[in-house]
């Protein structure tokens, strides 16, 4: 096996340059080592400038999101070996706007994040002295999108999005779902207007490619066709039943 | 003000660079290039709806406008205008049926059905309507 691999690390100093350009760097081709091995290596011996994100290393955080030879890839997770021998290509994640070298500007997903109101919303009671109690099967319902990390590589990966920035997006509407199908939670209702606007989950033309992408398997293309389904009956069962809504 | 504070002022200033997305940005993949057929597909399905409007009207008014309709299909442009409109339509119904089971989630006795079972219903159900409007249209 060769000893070292080339990495195109994209380059954006602001200061320094109008748009990204890539530079390239020869970093040891462990079998251990993942791509954030590989610039954590840059940014220790060899160029301490590169500017990007991290955190766990272990697919928890959410922060190491980037793209890798064009695919949208947690970069704990994407090992150096599978791109053996070369070169591998690592730019910031797409969609995003690019603040420096591989980091993005988040502000927009967190903005859309707190839209939905992803937290259980009790109406009638006070909180109570120990849990709320649920059965393994009623845990079932959400779990799957309970998994969401937020490193948005589903934001990456849909075109949708990237046409449209005003598109609530992949992640906010599987978070949504979350706590709509929480037994615990009673704020589907206070949700609706943000996933039901034109904006929210009719954007969505079912690409898939969010549910590609995703590290956890929380499937948001699933999410947000589940969410049509409410929603389309929802607005039917509000025009046949105009006083019995929600 | 300093001079060089002014300066780092406008240094610090954040410019985010935005990539534009590519014209052809839908090419370079194929979920994107079926996506973008799928959203196609919806014009020929809308062709479909004037046509079955027009064979309707011909219909109506009688033997001798129905037969000028069937001359008119019979035109070698019409018709592989209407093959193509049938193969984008039977895309567009058939990722239609595939995406079901995403967006429909089926208990029965508390177990959720397995996504392959409601896909097939789906197929199934399309293919005895499909058999019944066959039997009626050449019976």
């Amino acid at each position: 096996m060769a000893k070292s691999i080339t990495m195109q690390v994209a380059r954006y100093r602001p200061d320094r340059e109008a748009e990204p350009t890539m530079q390239s760097y020869d970093v040891p081709l462990r079998k251990d080592w993942a791509i954030l091995d590989g610039l954590n290596h840059i940014k220790d011996e060899l160029d301490g400038t590169l500017s990007y994100r991290w955190s766990c290393r272990m697919g928890i955080c959410g922060s190491c999101g980037m793209t890798v030879n064009g695919e949208p890839k947690l970069t704990c997770a994407t090992f150096l070996t599978d791109y053996a021998p070369g070169p591998v290509r690592v730019e910031p994640m797409r969609n995003f706007p690019v603040v420096r070298d591989l980091v993005v500007d988040i502000g927009d997903f967190m903005a859309k994040l707190s839209v939905v109101q992803p937290w259980i919303i009790r109406k009638d009671e006070e909180p109570p002295d120990g849990e709320y109690l649920q059965t393994p099967a009623e845990l079932e319902d959400y779990k799957q999108f309970s998994m969401c990390i937020n490193c948005m590589l589903c934001y990456s990966a849909c075109p949708i999005y990237g046409l449209n920035e005003h598109f609530l997006g992949p992640a906010a509407i599987a978070l949504a779902q979350r706590y709509n199908l929480d037994s615990r939670d009673q704020g589907s209702a206070d949700r609706m207007d943000a996933l039901s606007a034109s904006t929210g989950v009719w954007d969505c033309t079912y690409v898939g490619e969010c549910s590609t992408a995703c590290p956890k398997n929380v499937d948001p293309a699933g999410a947000i066709q589940r969410y049509k389904l409410t929603a389309a009956s929802e607005t039917l069962k509000a025009f046949f039943m105009p006083r019995g809504g929600r | 003000m300093s001079d060089t504070t002014a300066t780092t002022r406008v240094r610090n200033q954040p410019r985010p660079y935005r990539r534009r997305v590519p014209i052809l940005w839908w090419v370079r993949r194929r979920s994107y290039l079926l996506f973008v057929a799928r959203e196609v597909s919806s014009v020929f399905v809308a062709w479909f709806v004037v046509f079955l409007l027009l064979l309707i009207r011909a219909v109506l008014a009688g033997d001798d406008a129905y037969q000028r309709f069937l001359d008119w299909t019979a035109n070698p442009f019409l018709l592989a205008l209407n093959v193509v409109a049938l193969l984008f339509v039977l895309l567009h119904a058939v990722t239609w049926f595939n995406l079901a089971p995403q967006a429909m989630v089926v208990k029965v006795r508390g177990r959720r059905l397995p996504p392959l079972l409601i896909a097939a219903a789906h197929f199934g159900a399309w293919a005895v309507v499909s058999a019944v409007v066959a039997w009626i249209v050449l019976g």
